[in-house]
């Protein structure tokens, strides 16, 4: 079977989720081996790669490839094309991945597609396009196919690898050492998963009214161990870090369970939330359209409904 | 300081978008278009970079005859130049052929910083200005929320998953930025009036000295296999709070297996 090389996301040197998403489809396309950028690869790393069947770890661990952004992580990429030929390149589609892989598609001449939700044994991806209302199946026609993957679309399944290390030492371009990073400022909330991440977001919008409004969505949010995301209307009133924001202009989310609480689910909301699997809606407007994603939705005042919501989860879970 | 800002034209927000049968590309037609609301965010960062800084702002824009709309648009929140690819043998390019057009109109015009919305509405790849980046060899600073240039130095805030990184380089640099950076300006009736004066380049394919075997649907690096509307979502349960909404939706995450 041929190799499929995975570009490994890390936080602080701890493998993230996505990654072993990543690994668990790389192993229906073919061998998977994982990249790592910068310094930091442990022991514990290694084993978290190994059990999701990594049978290689190209470790690129200059500290000068953590010192700019994603440049270097394409040119590991490039390099590892040319010497091994993989059937393909699988990137999770965060900000910097898909940076990544699009200038790595640049550097080898190769065809990328992004934000795929599936990706078949002969490399057809499936992607949900235009806010989750169109599905479309395609196919890099030429070079080496570059693909990053959403977030929550492959659960996770452990298959034993061998997570072999092989040492990458590559010259950066010039180029690539033009934009330095000097600083990092972590600014999540209270060790929430991470939105894009996590496997339910609790959100909330207007109807939430304020910032202290806020405080009622995030004890809901604790009591599932949930994400809290946000919608425009609440981003752009101030009333919760941009960051959160899910939409058209914000992240896409595909969580297991998404609750939607005082959003009425406008276009630019739903494009980004309506692929999630179950999606709980609380609004006080029995027109909302967000009703019409709903799978299971109240009509009601979110500040009644929620905390009792959040009362009886802690009841039920103790 | 030369700045030039990349602004395309997309389906209003608001409309609903669809893909065309016969190729598979974006049905333009079925929605108004306007600018991409991200790179009303370039722009208005582009203006006030000129104002504070002194530069010549150009928009660069790649589409059909219409998208001339989005260029006087910009014009028209300030920006002193227009520059238009415009071209049947454009139709259908990936964003690949689209960055190595962009690369070769903006590359020896002399720009000391080349600006961009963090993604478009309609494609929403986020690809296109690290790879113009890559293509023109300069430093790349993108998703940006707040950018400082000090002399020729620009450092900008990029927003990460968790928070923000610092970044810093030497113009030439490539930009992206995302809404969280400014509030864009309405145009004013006088820069409504002053925009059709403004002088707008359009360049055909071959007056850009362009390899068209290398753009359009027919040079693609990737090609859609078959595309369809997302089935409707079965219809799901309402019901109106009477003073147990809360158990009520505990009830059934329980029969989901959730708690």
């Amino acid at each position: 079977m041929g190799e499929v090389l995975v570009l490994v996301e890390q936080s602080d040197g701890a493998v993230k989720k996505v990654t072993t998403e990543l690994l668990t489809l790389a192993r229906s396309l073919g061998e998977p081996s994982a990249v790592w950028i910068g310094p930091g690869y442990s022991d514990a790393a290694a084993a978290v790669l190994a059990e999701f069947g990594a049978q290689t770890v190209y470790v690129a661990g200059d500290e000068a490839h953590a010192a700019h952004p994603v440049a270097p992580g394409a040119e590991v990429l490039a390099h590892l094309v040319g010497m091994k030929a993989p059937v393909a390149v699988l990137v999770a589609s965060s900000a910097d991945g898909k940076e990544t892989a699009g200038r790595l598609a640049v550097r080898i001449n190769s065809g990328v597609i992004t934000d795929a939700v599936a990706i078949s044994a002969d490399l057809v991806a499936t992607q949900s396009v235009f806010g989750g209302s169109t599905v479309v199946h395609s196919t890099v026609t030429s070079g080496t196919p570059i693909f990053t993957v959403r977030p929550n679309s492959t659960p996770p399944v452990a298959g034993a690898g061998a997570a072999v290390r092989s040492d990458v030492a590559i010259e950066l371009s010039d180029a690539a050492k033009k934009a330095t990073v000097t600083g990092s400022t972590v600014a999540t909330k209270g060790g929430r998963p991470e939105l894009a991440e996590a496997a339910i977001v609790v959100s909330g919008g207007r109807g939430v009214g304020s910032t202290e409004g806020f405080a009622v969505i995030e004890a809901l949010a604790d009591s599932l161990h949930a994400a809290v995301g946000a919608s425009r209307a609440a981003t752009d009133a101030g009333w919760y870090p941009h960051q959160y924001q899910v939409g058209q202009t914000g992240k896409t989310v595909s969580p297991q369970l998404y609750i939607a609480n005082g959003i009425s689910g406008a276009i630019q909301h739903r494009a980004g939330m309506q692929t999630s699997k179950t999606i709980i809606v609380v609004n006080k407007d029995a027109e909302a359209p967000i009703f019409e994603l709903a799978d299971y939705g109240v009509v009601g005042d979110l500040f009644a409904v929620v905390p009792q919501l959040t009362d009886e989860i802690g009841k039920r879970s103790a | 300081m030369k700045i030039a800002v990349c602004v395309k034209q997309v389906p209003d927000t608001w409309a609903e978008k669809k893909l065309r049968v016969d190729d598979s590309t974006l049905d333009r037609d079925a929605a108004d278009g306007v600018m991409n609301e991200l790179d009303e965010y370039a722009v208005e960062e582009a203006l006030r970079l000129g104002e504070a800084h002194g530069a010549e702002v150009t928009i660069v824009t790649m589409g059909p005859d219409r998208a001339a709309e989005t260029i006087r648009k910009a014009l028209s929140m300030g920006a002193d130049a227009g520059v238009h690819l415009v071209d049947d043998a454009l139709h259908g390019s990936d964003a690949l052929a689209t960055s190595y057009a962009l690369a070769e109109v903006l590359g020896g015009r002399g720009f000391d910083l080349i600006i961009f919305g963090s993604e478009s509405t309609d494609a929403r790849m986020s690809v296109v200005p690290a790879m113009v980046a890559e293509r023109l060899g300069v430093a790349q600073l993108t998703f940006a929320q707040k950018v400082d240039l000090d002399g020729t130095s620009l450092t900008i805030e990029r927003v990460t998953d968790s928070g923000f990184d610092t970044v810093s380089a030497t113009l030439p640099v490539v930009l992206s930025v995302v809404e969280k950076i400014n509030e864009p300006r309405y145009p004013s009736f006088k820069g409504i009036m002053a925009a059709k004066k403004k002088p707008v380049e359009t360049l055909s394919v071959s007056d850009a000295g362009l390899d068209a075997a290398k753009l359009g649907a027919s040079a693609a690096w990737s090609s859609v296999v078959d595309f369809a509307a997302r089935p409707p979502k079965a219809a799901g349960i309402v019901v109106v709070d009477e003073g147990a909404g809360g158990v009520n939706i505990a009830e059934f995450l329980t029969d989901q297996k959730f708690i």
